[in-house]
Formats: C-alpha cells, structure tokens, sequence
C-alpha cells in the first residue's frame, strides 16, 4: 500500500500539504444550504472526525470529498487533487464508505468483496495485507449472504470492501449509527490499527462520545463548522466555570439549578447534572457555596459540587446556544 | 387489573432452534420510566413486539396494562401508544393529517382531535408547522411530534424504540425531559436505547444479553452489583466477557 501523497512526477500539487483542504464550500439543494461556507484542512495521517447530529450537513461534505456531489461554491481538494476537474483520479485513491448499508444484500460476503476489488481493478488476493485484521473476523461467514449478516458484521465487511483497494484516504459517513455501544468501541479500535498504518481516515459520527478517539474534530451544526481542534483543547477553551452536580432528587435539582441567578447552561449528564456559571473568573469554592445555598433554600439538602473538566458534548452544546441564541 | 403496567412472566420466543428471547421474568410500576438496553441482537426488539401484542409468545406470559398479550392483544394495543426511530410517521402526510389519521385510527372524535392537535402542537413549539409535510420538518421535531402522536390516545404506557437516534444533544436532552413530563402524569414508559448517559435517567432498567436479563435494577443498583463506575462498564462486562 502507498502511503505517498503524490502521483504523477512533475506534477507541483503531487505531494499535498493537506490530505484535504476544503475553502468556502456551500453546497445547495433548491432552498435548503445544506453546507454553508465551511473551510477545513485535514493533515496527511490524521484521524479527524465530523461530529454533528442529522442535518448538520456531513453527508453532503462527504458526498462531495468523494466527488459524487459538485460545490455551488468553493472549492474541495483531496490528496491535492481537485474533486471536480480530476475525479477520476481521485475516485480510484479514495475509499468510501456510505451511511447506508452500501453492500449487495444477495451476493455473499465473499462475493461483495471480489465484486468491490474487481470494480477497482485489483483482487481480493492483492488487498488482503490491508484488509487481513477486519477480514479476520469474517471469514467464518465469508459464504453468508451479506443481508443476513448481523449489523456487526455488515459494517465490518463495508469497512472490508472501502479498503480492498488499498486508498490513500478513507471515508466514513456515520459508520456507528445504529450500533450498540460496544460494537461501536470495537469498530473504533479497528480505525485506531488502520490509522497506525499511516492511512488518512475521515469519518463522521453523531455520537459526542466518538470524538475523544479522533487526532482532531469538527463539530457541525446546521451546514456551519462551529469548532475545529483536538478534543483536549474544545474542552480546555470551554469558556465558564464548569460543575457536576449530584443529588438524589435529580429532576428537582434541574430545576432549581435553572432558577439560580447565574446559571448559564443546566443539562442532565447520565447521573449527574452539568452546571455552568455564567460568571466567568468566579472561584470555584465560592461559586459551589452559593449554589448549596440557593439549593438548601429550595429544599434540595443533598446536593454535591464538583468542579469539572468539560467534554466535547458541553462544548458542542454550549457553541449550538451561542450560534441560535437558544 | 394489575397495578403493574407490565408483568412478564417467563416470556419466552423461540424462531426455529434460535431462541431470541429465553424466559424473562420482570415487571414494570405504572409511571415508571423503564429502560430497555442491550446490544444489536439481544432480544430487545423481539420482546418488545411480544409485549405490543404484535409476535406470539412460544411460552410463558404477559399483561400489559392488565391485559393478557395473546388472549386481550386488541385491548393491550388500544392501551399503550408505540413511537420507534424507523416507523412513525407519514413523511407524505402534513404534520395536521398525521395527527388526524392517528386520532381517526384510535376512534377519537373530530372534536378530541382538534382540542388534542391544538394542545400538542402548542406543547411543542410546532403550531406554525401544521400544514408542512412531515418529510420537510427537522429530525427533532419529528421526533417530539411521533411521541406526541404515539400519547394522542393517551395511553397508560408507552414504548419508545430508540426514539432519540441521530439529533443533536440538546435535542436529545429536550426529549427526555418531554418524557419526564408525561411520566410524571402517570403514564408508564419502557424505553431502549444506545445511549447509556440515557439510560442513568430512567427509575429502573433491564441489560438483555443473548435473549436473558442480565441486569436489572435502579441504575445505582446495577452499577453496584457489578462493582462498576458507570453503566457503560457494567454494558461492556456484560456484552463482552473477557475484554474488559
């Protein structure tokens, strides 16, 4: 497998600076901007996520990295080549795999794979160094027809058939979706061995979760890139004091957390309830007095402050509020 | 009538020589919110159309809301309201005609569907919406709009399919707190889901593993029992023994 930018010699854009460079791209179907003045530069090896619910505008992104769709505006590059004047080239270098269950459900597992090495001019045979630790896992129901798959093992085999002819970049729209918690962190840890390799892989989830797993995220919402950093930085520029709070009556503290004075955000997080201040600079101390006061007041005796670290979900909730003035 | 909105009793479905739900014994308080987890395949979806009166069981038994699933499943049906992520709405229908042919469907009156209508759409936020077909209406509108559906015939229980898939987490969260609300009005909901910060909202919830509970329990109870910090661990040990 290569894993030089370039192509053809001479050629000044062969060895790319970025594996992606995306300026100003917007994207419309009649009245609807689907994607809306976006740049992004993605580097050469980086696992970067698109991260962002339905309808932010990721499959349209993805559509058009992997030149099925034209921009109305702006420009999209992958490996340095231009998605519109050199799709072809491109179309043999890029790996793709779709949202939707993208396999022939009546051929076999097997028989998808050839069917997918073969549209690229290659073998099963010549793509197994690359697809050997996912296939691995198949090969017991190489014979199955692939609609009778489980859903584990459907998406493994999509991953099978993106990579059979060993691209240069991998795309993956919203492969999680649907799936079950652990299969999802096992399908992560299959990316994290592809990325090893030094395979550029792009991928889009709407699971916040997923992002910690990324080099560097996107988040996006409604056609509008509104950060672009590594996980550890989105949580570190989270911009106010930030706490988890606990108490036995959960439903009850949101509510009366919601009624302090300087609440700014006040959201449930699995068992407990993420508070923000809206008083940027305040101690932290002073700050959890307070708000054992304002509770102890309103009948809530239990509650339990503790400053926290944001996440990329605070983060992402906090950049939505600020974008709608929610 | 049972007090109990759902009471299952070694509730068991067999397809062939696989069983996919293998004798389940649990119960459900009415107003409880009841998580329903498990991994792709566990036999979440198979018990969920045995208690909706929808698939047969092979063996053992269940009423919901009082009723017995396979001798009153009419009644069971008339009684709860269903909202799953694939199936809810007519994409071709405006958000006025699906709630006119709901309500038509549950035999409500002309009159209960527009008091209804009017009560729902103000509940959320959607009256400008009435006459957009469905298919051009946000996905999280969408949703709050099938759940509201699901209760227009207010039932004493509701199923939620995975009703929070794909939405931005504010949404996600706004929806939960829509279930809060009607649970707090007496209404039971069994809810499944991927999201396990989700399932650490409901009263009490249920860990299917290879068609048995696993797990069951308030949320603090099933992490104790496994020693756990979070039921994200608890899920993992469970689904995957060996790799944690």
């Amino acid at each position: 497998m290569t894993r030089e930018a370039g192509g053809s010699a001479g050629d000044p854009r062969a060895v790319a600076a970025h594996a992606v460079e995306v300026r100003d791209f917007t994207k419309r179907f009649g009245q609807v901007t689907a994607v809306d003045g976006v740049s992004v530069d993605i580097a050469q090896g980086e696992l970067f996520g698109f991260i962002g619910p339905d309808g932010a505008g990721k499959t349209t992104l993805f559509r058009t990295m992997v030149t099925l769709l034209v921009p109305d505006a702006g420009s999209v590059k992958v490996l340095g080549r231009d998605v519109v004047d050199d799709l072809w080239e491109l179309r043999a270098r890029v790996g793709y795999m779709p949202g939707r269950f993208s396999l022939y459900p009546d051929l076999s597992a097997m028989e998808n794979l050839q069917f997918f090495a073969s549209v690229f001019g290659t073998s099963v045979e010549a793509g197994m160094s690359i697809i050997e630790p996912i296939w691995r896992q198949l090969a017991p129901f190489a014979g199955r027809r692939a609609g009778a798959l489980s859903g584990g093992m459907k998406q493994k085999l999509a991953l099978c058939c993106a990579l059979v002819h060993a691209p240069d970049i991998l795309f993956l729209d919203e492969p999680t979706t649907g799936v079950d918690a652990v299969s999802r962190r096992e399908f992560w840890d299959l990316l994290d061995r592809l990325r090893a390799g030094g395979l550029t892989i792009v991928v889009s989830t709407p699971y916040m979760d997923e992002a910690i797993r990324c080099d560097r995220v996107a988040l996006m919402q409604k056609g509008k890139l509104l950060l672009v950093d590594t996980p550890q930085a989105i949580g570190d520029a989270y911009p106010r004091p930030l706490f988890a709070v606990r108490a036995t009556d959960r439903l009850g503290t949101l509510g009366v957390l919601r009624r302090f004075p300087h609440a700014a955000a006040v959201w449930p997080f699995g068992e407990v309830v993420h508070y923000t201040d809206a008083r940027a600079g305040m101690a932290d101390a002073s700050i959890i007095a307070e708000l054992e006061t304002f509770a102890g007041a309103s009948g809530v005796d239990d509650l339990e402050v503790q400053a926290i670290d944001a996440g990329i979900e605070d983060a992402f909730m906090w950049h939505m509020m600020a974008q709608e003035g929610v | 009538m049972s007090a109990l909105a759902i009471d299952a009793r070694g509730l068991t479905r067999r397809f062939g020589d696989f069983t996919a739900v293998d004798a389940i014994t649990f119960h459900v308080a009415q107003g409880e919110v009841f998580g329903f987890l498990g991994a792709n395949g566990a036999g979440k979806t198979t018990a969920m159309r045995m208690l909706i009166g929808l698939l047969e069981p092979s063996s053992g038994s269940a009423t919901v809301a009082g009723y017995d699933v396979v001798r009153d499943a009419e009644a069971v049906r008339r009684n709860i309201g269903y909202m799953s992520q694939k199936f809810s709405l007519y994409d071709d229908l405006t958000v006025q005609e699906n709630i006119t042919l709901y309500g038509g469907i549950y035999g409500l009156t002309n009159a209960q569907i527009a008091e209804r209508t009017r009560k729902l759409l103000g509940r959320i936020g959607l009256e400008h919406a009435r006459k957009e077909l469905v298919r051009r209406i946000p996905l999280g509108w969408k949703q709050q709009l099938a759940f509201s559906v699901a209760l227009l015939h207010q039932p004493r229980i509701i199923f939620l399919d995975e009703p929070t898939g794909g939405v931005d987490p504010i949404t996600r969260r706004r929806f939960w707190e829509m279930i809060y609300e009607t649970a707090a009005t007496g209404t039971t909901v069994l809810v499944t889901t991927h999201y396990l910060d989700e399932a650490e909202y409901c009263d009490r919830l249920s860990i299917m593993v290879d068609g048995a509970i696993a797990a069951m329990g308030t949320p603090g109870e099933v992490k104790g029992a496994f020693g756990a910090a979070s039921l994200d661990e608890v899920f993992l040990r469970l689904t995957r023994p060996g790799a944690a």
